[in-house]
């Protein structure tokens, strides 16, 4: 009986937020008095697996095979099957990435049982894991608890425990390796390298105002008030992802999972509710302001300014008060 | 092209939500209802893909009466007929029994690509569609923002972390979940909403379908978070607001 984490490379290089499930694993296994194993997937992950043994773990279990160099569902739920048939784990948790939104519900129905994705926290009762998620955009919180057969398998979100609450072991935990075998035909997908679209590459990791704006801004016309705002404070104009994609701002103004990540000394939310996706993208910003019509908005909860106002009539205000102390 | 859309009814944006008395759910009277906004792009994109290589635009949900109204938007935009799967004992069906109903609809019928959007904007586990095609035996990808068919094969632009895409090759038959901004999308014309009422709508209900019915993972208690940081509330009016944010960002948080 355990748990098994499932950390996330990227050409030899961890995912950020792999040690921070290899922290909520360590938690897990505490709770349910059970050993822990990470496993490490790829191709030539030797080095990968090395490292990985200096963290508390019980094994780390390294799943190598040259048809796993780069990611593909088939090909890496394949290799966690395996990991499964042969460590029984109750419990599998994953760093929620954009791999793991892929892979992980393939993994889940591929051995029935339930996925329980992008948990912000997590707590046991009677050694049973209960997980908190985010639902309706983020407006409210739910207690998820997987049912049926083991193994169950969770997702937990960037940063809801932190990497650096993994502890290291006493010594390096032992390394097994997995064989599978992965024939042509069993992976039916070709994946391409990664690749950025052509940008004009604004950088706004260096501003240190950003004014963003997300869909409260209702259309493009009302763009330059942001702008202006943003002139005024000296700032940069950013925005949410909708306003990028509706191609009011260009891309490479898009804060957020998808776009830039900032951490301004003022980061300014015009009508932007506060999805995860954005938050991710800005919650490292100094301080941060929201403006808002909905009290209950989520933005609100990592706001140190609050307005609950029509952004129409406070922005044009601010403008105001700015013109005048010049 | 035999094209199946995933669409989904959610509370509008603006509604307000309201925990129900069980504090297990939320309650659904009284609010506005539309169509996922990622199924919206999907549809958009299967419409996009039969006028381009011929075929059929199936619309199909799991729902309650109320989201046929979800279906006959897709019929007015242009799917060419409607799947409605409807069962009130599955109000609260997890994304394992929403997956195979779609499945069990879906899967009798000879099917070339299905869609779906790659999150919803209530629930949001972002996983139905990968389970559907599990489920299927079909190969997926997901955050799609691009799709080319040809030659029996879907190059597909995938989505990565921070601006990062990726070309994925499937062979078909495949299943893509979308993702918001792929496309524009149409809207219904008044053509559109006449003839809608003229297509063909499949009802089924649990039973037709004779599905899995064990829940693998239940929302026991639904509440409001607990605020992160200490937030201060600026009141009064939009002028006194103004100066009184001024003020604290420059004596008092000193970033302006
Ligand atoms: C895989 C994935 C990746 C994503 N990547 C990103 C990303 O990188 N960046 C990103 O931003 N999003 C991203 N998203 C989308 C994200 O989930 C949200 O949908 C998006 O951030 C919402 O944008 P918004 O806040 O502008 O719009 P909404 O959620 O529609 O919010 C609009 C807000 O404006 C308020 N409002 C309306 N009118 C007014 C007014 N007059 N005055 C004041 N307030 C008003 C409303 O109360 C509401 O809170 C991603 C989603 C997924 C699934
Ligand atoms: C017969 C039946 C009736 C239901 N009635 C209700 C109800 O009254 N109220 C309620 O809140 N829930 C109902 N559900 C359950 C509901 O659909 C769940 O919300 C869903 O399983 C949870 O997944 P999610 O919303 O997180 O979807 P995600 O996994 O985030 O969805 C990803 C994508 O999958 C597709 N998808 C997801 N759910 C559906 C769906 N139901 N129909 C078509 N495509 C879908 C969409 O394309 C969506 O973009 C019902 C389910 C069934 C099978």
């Amino acid at each position: 009986m355990s748990v098994l984490v499932v950390t996330e490379h990227h050409r030899g290089t961890w995912h950020r937020i792999s040690m921070e499930a290899v922290a909520a694993g360590q938690q897990a296994a505490q709770a349910m008095q059970c050993s822990l194993a990470a496993a490490v997937v790829g191709s030539d992950v030797g080095g990968l697996a090395g490292d990985l043994a200096r963290k508390r773990l019980s094994e780390v279990v390294a799943i190598d095979h040259p048809q796993l160099a780069a990611y593909s569902a088939d090909g890496y739920a394949a290799a966690l099957r395996k990991a499964i048939d042969d460590l029984r784990p109750r419990l599998v948790l994953f760093p929620h990435t954009y791999q793991v939104r892929d892979l992980a519900p393939k993994l889940a129905a591929s051995v029935g049982t339930a996925f329980v994705s992008d948990a912000v926290g997590m707590r046991f009762e009677g050694g049973e894991p209960i997980f908190v998620r985010q639902m309706f955009q983020g407006k409210l919180h739910a207690d998820v608890v997987p049912r049926g057969a083991p193994p169950h398998i969770a997702s937990v979100q960037s940063g809801a425990f932190r990497a650096e609450s993994a502890a290291d072991g006493d010594g390096p935990a032992p390394v097994r390796r997995l064989a599978i075998a992965l024939g042509e035909g069993d992976v039916r997908s070709q994946t391409g390298q990664p690749y950025q679209d052509a940008k004009d590459a604004v950088d706004l990791s260096a501003a240190k105002i950003i004014v963003s704006v997300g869909r409260g801004i209702r259309e493009p016309g009302n763009i330059p008030l942001a702008e202006a705002l943003a002139r005024a404070l000296g700032g940069e104009l950013a925005a949410s992802r909708p306003i990028c994609d509706s191609g009011w701002l260009p891309l490479d103004r898009q804060i957020g999972s998808s776009g830039q990540t900032v951490s301004p000394d003022l980061y300014l939310a015009l009508g932007i509710s506060g999805a995860i996706q954005h938050v991710v993208g800005m919650k490292g910003s100094k301080t941060i302001v929201a403006v808002n019509k909905d009290s209950g908005a989520p933005i609100f909860e990592i706001a140190d300014y609050g307005i609950v106002a029509d952004l129409f009539d406070v922005v044009p205000k601010l403008v105001e008060v700015l013109g005048e102390s010049d | 092209m035999k094209i199946f859309v995933c669409v989904k009814q959610v509370m509008s944006r603006d509604a307000a939500v309201r925990v129900d008395g069980d504090g297990s759910w939320v309650r659904d009277d009284g609010v506005a209802f539309e169509t996922n906004e990622p199924d919206t792009f999907a549809l958009e994109e299967g419409l996009r893909l039969r006028e381009k290589h011929g075929g059929e635009v199936v619309a199909v949900t799991a729902g309650p009466a109320r989201a046929s109204s979800t279906l006959r938007e897709a019929l007015a935009k242009g799917a060419d007929r409607a799947i409605h799967i409807q069962d009130n004992r599955f109000a609260r069906a997890d994304t394992h029994i929403t997956a195979a109903a779609l499945a069990a609809a879906i899967g009798r019928e000879p099917h070339d690509l299905i869609l779906t959007g790659l999150q919803s904007d209530d629930a949001g586990y972002g996983q139905t569609g990968v389970i559907l095609a599990e489920m299927l035996g079909l190969p997926h990808a997901t955050i799609i923002m691009k799709i080319e068919a040809s030659g029996g094969q879907f190059r597909c632009k995938r989505e990565l972390e921070a601006g990062w895409f990726q070309t994925v090759t499937l062979p078909q038959p495949a299943l893509l979940t979308i993702q918001s901004g792929i496309n524009k999308v149409r809207y219904a014309t008044l053509m559109g909403i006449k003839k809608a009422r003229r297509k063909p709508v499949r009802r089924y209900s649990s039973a037709d379908l004779g599905i899995d019915t064990q829940p693998r993972q239940e929302v026991q208690r639904l509440y409001q978070p607990q605020q992160g940081k200490q937030t201060e509330f600026l009141e009064g009016s939009a002028r006194e607001v103004a100066d009184q944010l001024l003020s604290k960002l420059r004596f008092e948080a000193r970033v302006i």
